[in-house]
């Protein structure tokens, strides 16, 4: 898969769960289908909630990495 | 929405550490789409109480998980106490508050439901309860409320 740019940003480091959760999904409402959106994290949680939560709400997570403490995802909106 | 899933949760207790439980689990649903219900019952009443609903507190009796002998619980003071340890905890972790729980899960859409049988037995009225709350509903609307949930929860 070749690298996306992310459109925007959406900074959850400190935050625990559920608040990633919902600061991503309340993020992506204002953005149109197709928008790509990195989120930044320092919750472990959201190693699995992230993608557990783009495949109940029919997004697409498009890159995992992880540097030490923090992680970043790339989300595509689909719906 | 990919598809309608529905979780219902009963929120059965009014203790500071039960009242998180249903909070997390209904607005990270609805943050996922799902359409989040909270039905409050008995002790969970206080925590869309007015009077009560920024007081609530944690149990020390009955509870060994805190890092004191059980029978301190019992002494005067102590009930405050671990309250505030708690919430102090709470407060550097960056938990949200019960109040700020109850904001963002309004905010996503999740439903309060109140339980009229438990307000007859106590004597509250709606006006008693924080404005979240969408209805006033006994035990027969819970039962078709939950025919649809693909979960269905007892906290």
């Amino acid at each position: 898969m070749s690298e996306t740019k992310p459109d925007a940003t959406v900074d959850v480091r400190g935050l625990f769960c559920p608040i990633p959760i919902v600061k991503l999904s309340e993020a992506i409402k204002n953005y149109p289908t197709g928008t790509v959106l990195e989120v930044i994290a320092t919750d472990p949680g959201t190693l699995t909630d992230i993608p557990a939560w783009a495949k109940t709400s029919g997004n697409q997570v498009l890159k995992t990495e992880r540097e030490g403490t923090v992680m970043k995802f790339h989300v595509k909106k689909v719906k | 929405m990919s598809e309608e899933k529905k979780v219902l949760i009963v929120c059965s207790k009014g203790t500071l550490d039960m009242a998180y439980p249903p909070f997390m689990i209904a607005t990270t649903a609805a943050a996922m789409g799902w359409d989040a219900h909270l039905y409050f019952t008995f002790w969970g009443m206080d925590i869309i109480t007015k009077k009560k609903s920024d007081k609530l507190k944690l149990a020390p009796v009955g509870n060994p998980s805190l890092p004191m002998p059980n029978i301190l619980g019992m002494l005067p003071g102590m009930t405050a106490m671990a309250t505030k340890m708690i919430k102090g905890k709470m407060k550097k972790s960056n938990m949200p508050s019960i109040p700020e729980m109850i904001k963002t899960a309004k905010e996503l859409g999740v439903k309060f439901h109140a339980c009229t049988p438990t307000m007859q037995l106590t004597g509250l009225t709606k006006e008693d309860l924080i404005p979240e709350v969408d209805d006033l509903i006994g035990a027969a609307t819970f039962v078709d409320l939950s025919k649809e949930a693909t979960v269905t929860l007892f906290i």
